[in-house]
């Protein structure tokens, strides 16, 4: 399972979408199984599922009639088709929405039918854009475990997420990027590693603190009136601190992706 | 894009028929609506205009006015029906429903899917021709042996009008912009084409606007000619024009949509 991520705007929506071979490269080139994206995309699309950032279900369907319509542009024959269509239904559980139209399914329904309609040509690659949005808990558990299944059974997952969290739990490696470019790329594990150390400790900013720091050449920042530090050993650091600067409002805290992808992409506001 | 490009050959594949079954789909979950419409308006407009005013019109190149309008009736529906298919409808289904987002992440590409569009519009025409022709043959006001060569001239000028909807589709920016060509272009035509009085009552130069340009004034005769029985050897022309045009715009409006929807 891969993961993309990085800031509104970043490209993540458009690698994906080259990925698809639905936007074309200006640029480089571009292999899916081993087949080039701009010459052969019938056969690539024919093996892979797309869950796009934007929902778009045909609303002039019922939730079964989508996922019929839909295996029609793979070729699938109608009976193997019901077939697959009654089993994704049971597998996001959505039997009983069966005859609704699309229109009035809740934002959590439509996602999970949008999972089943991607796995109806049973792809070898999943590209999941965002597949989590605007979901409760529940839903996101079960999207999640979904996934872990189908990884399990062999399938190519790509994702993209501003859920942090969910990158860290779901994905095997992950690059994070921004303005187009790739930033960095590695397992969550290693990436929080190489650019954050595996803790942080979270101070009150002051200046007698930066003084402090400085002497000891830690690696630091300063967010708002805040200060990170960096380390792998934030225990240490922060009993280091408490005796050396006498500062009492400290903590701990094992660091996260969410650290790394702010660290990475600044935290300016994305328009 | 270069101008030649809007020329090049799209590659359609067979594909494209699964997105016309789609809108076949869609179109037989309401079918006694979209039914209604080529069934009722002869019937309507026959009564007010070919038996009401028709009372105190002429007969015009010796055919009385219900049989002189009951063709253009035919080809008025074949222009709307694919026309309003293309612009709007399609506009909606690309536009508000991300329909042809959600295809071409499958093996159908957009080449396919703007295809499949354009056929579906043509066969729009068609069955709209076929709905009407025995509401007007029971009046007595076509030659019933012949009619059924309406039913696939309806479905060639049906694509024309598919092909001339995709185009503004196309370029337009929002729905509400296609009211322009719809009142500059397509309301003209349903009135100065020789539907409603023979092209002869206009000014020498606007009936050769009128056969260069207006691509109903073809759709009209033709129907009327094979309505009346009279295969003289205009209809080859009138079917020539169409032909001709028909190909160019079928392969700009798709090169069109490409360029509008490759992003
Ligand atoms: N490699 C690139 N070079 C130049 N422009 C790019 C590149 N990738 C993306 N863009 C442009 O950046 C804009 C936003 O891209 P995109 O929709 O892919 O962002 P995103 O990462 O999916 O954002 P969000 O998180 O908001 O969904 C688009 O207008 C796109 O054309
Ligand atoms: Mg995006």
């Amino acid at each position: 399972m891969f993961g993309f991520l990085g800031p509104n705007g970043a490209g993540k929506t458009t690698t994906m979408r080259m990925i698809q071979c639905v936007s074309p490269l200006t640029s480089g080139n571009l292999e899916i199984f081993g087949l080039d994206a701009m010459s052969r995309p019938r056969e690539i699309k024919s093996h892979i599922g797309v869950v796009p950032q934007e929902n778009n279900l045909d609303m002039d369907f019922t939730v079964y009639e989508n996922l019929l319509v839909f295996s029609r542009y793979f070729d699938i024959p109608r009976d193997e088709a019901e077939r697959r269509a009654n089993e994704l239904l049971e597998f996001v559980h959505l039997e009983d929405k069966k005859d609704t139209m699309t229109e009035s399914l809740s934002g959590g329904m439509k996602r999970r039918l949008i999972l089943a309609r991607a796995l109806i040509n049973r792809p070898k690659m999943l590209i999941l854009d965002e597949p989590t949005v605007g979901l409760d808990p529940q839903a996101r558990h079960m999207i999640w475990d979904k996934l872990r299944s189908l990884k399990k059974q062999g399938v190519t997952i790509v994702l993209t997420s501003h859920y942090l969290d969910e990158i860290e739990k779901l994905c095997d490696r992950l690059v994070v990027m921004d303005y187009g470019k790739i930033l960095v790329e590695g397992s969550p594990a290693q990436v929080i590693e190489k650019y954050v150390g595996s803790g942080i400790v979270e101070a009150e900013h002051n200046p007698e603190l930066i003084d402090c720091l400085e002497k000891k050449e830690a690696n630091y920042e300063v967010i708002g009136d805040l200060v990170h530090i960096y380390t792998d050993n934030p225990k240490q650091i922060a009993e280091y601190l408490t005796m050396e600067c006498s500062l009492s409002k400290l903590s701990a805290r094992p660091a996260t992706l969410e650290d790394v992808f702010l660290k990475l992409t600044g935290r300016r506001l994305r328009e | 894009m270069r101008i030649s490009e809007y020329f090049s050959l799209p590659k359609v594949s067979s594909k494209s028929y699964k997105v016309w079954q789609r809108n076949k789909d869609v179109f037989m979950k309401d079918i006694k609506l979209n039914f209604l419409p080529p069934f009722l308006e002869p019937l309507l407009y026959l009564s007010a205009l070919g038996f009401g005013l028709g009372r105190f019109v002429e007969d015009i190149d010796g055919v009385p006015y219900a049989n002189f309008i009951a063709p253009a009736l035919i080809a008025i529906s074949v222009m709307y029906a694919s026309f309003f298919e293309c612009s709007y409808s399609s506009y909606v289904r690309m536009y508000y429903q991300k329909t042809f987002d959600a295809i071409i992440a499958t093996p159908v590409t957009i080449e396919d899917v703007i295809a499949g569009e354009l056929l579906w519009g043509a066969t729009r025409s068609m069955v709209n021709a076929a709905v009407m022709i025995p509401v007007i043959a029971l009046f007595g006001l076509i030659d019933i042996r012949y009619a059924l060569l309406i039913i696939p001239f309806a479905f060639l000028g049906g694509l024309l009008f598919a092909a001339i909807g995709m185009c503004f589709t196309a370029v337009t920016p929002n729905i509400m912009s296609i009211n322009y060509p719809v009142l500059l272009f397509i309301t003209p035509m349903f009135l100065f084409s020789g539907t409603f009085f023979p092209l002869s009552a206009l000014p020498l130069p606007v009936q050769y606007f009128a056969i260069a340009f207006l691509p109903l004034t073809h759709i009209v005769n033709g129907i009327r000619l094979i309505g009346y029985g009279t295969l003289e050897p205009v209809l080859l022309f009138d079917l020539a024009w169409i032909i001709v045009v028909c190909a160019v715009l079928l392969l700009v409006s798709i090169n069109m949509m490409k360029k509008r929807l490759i992003v």
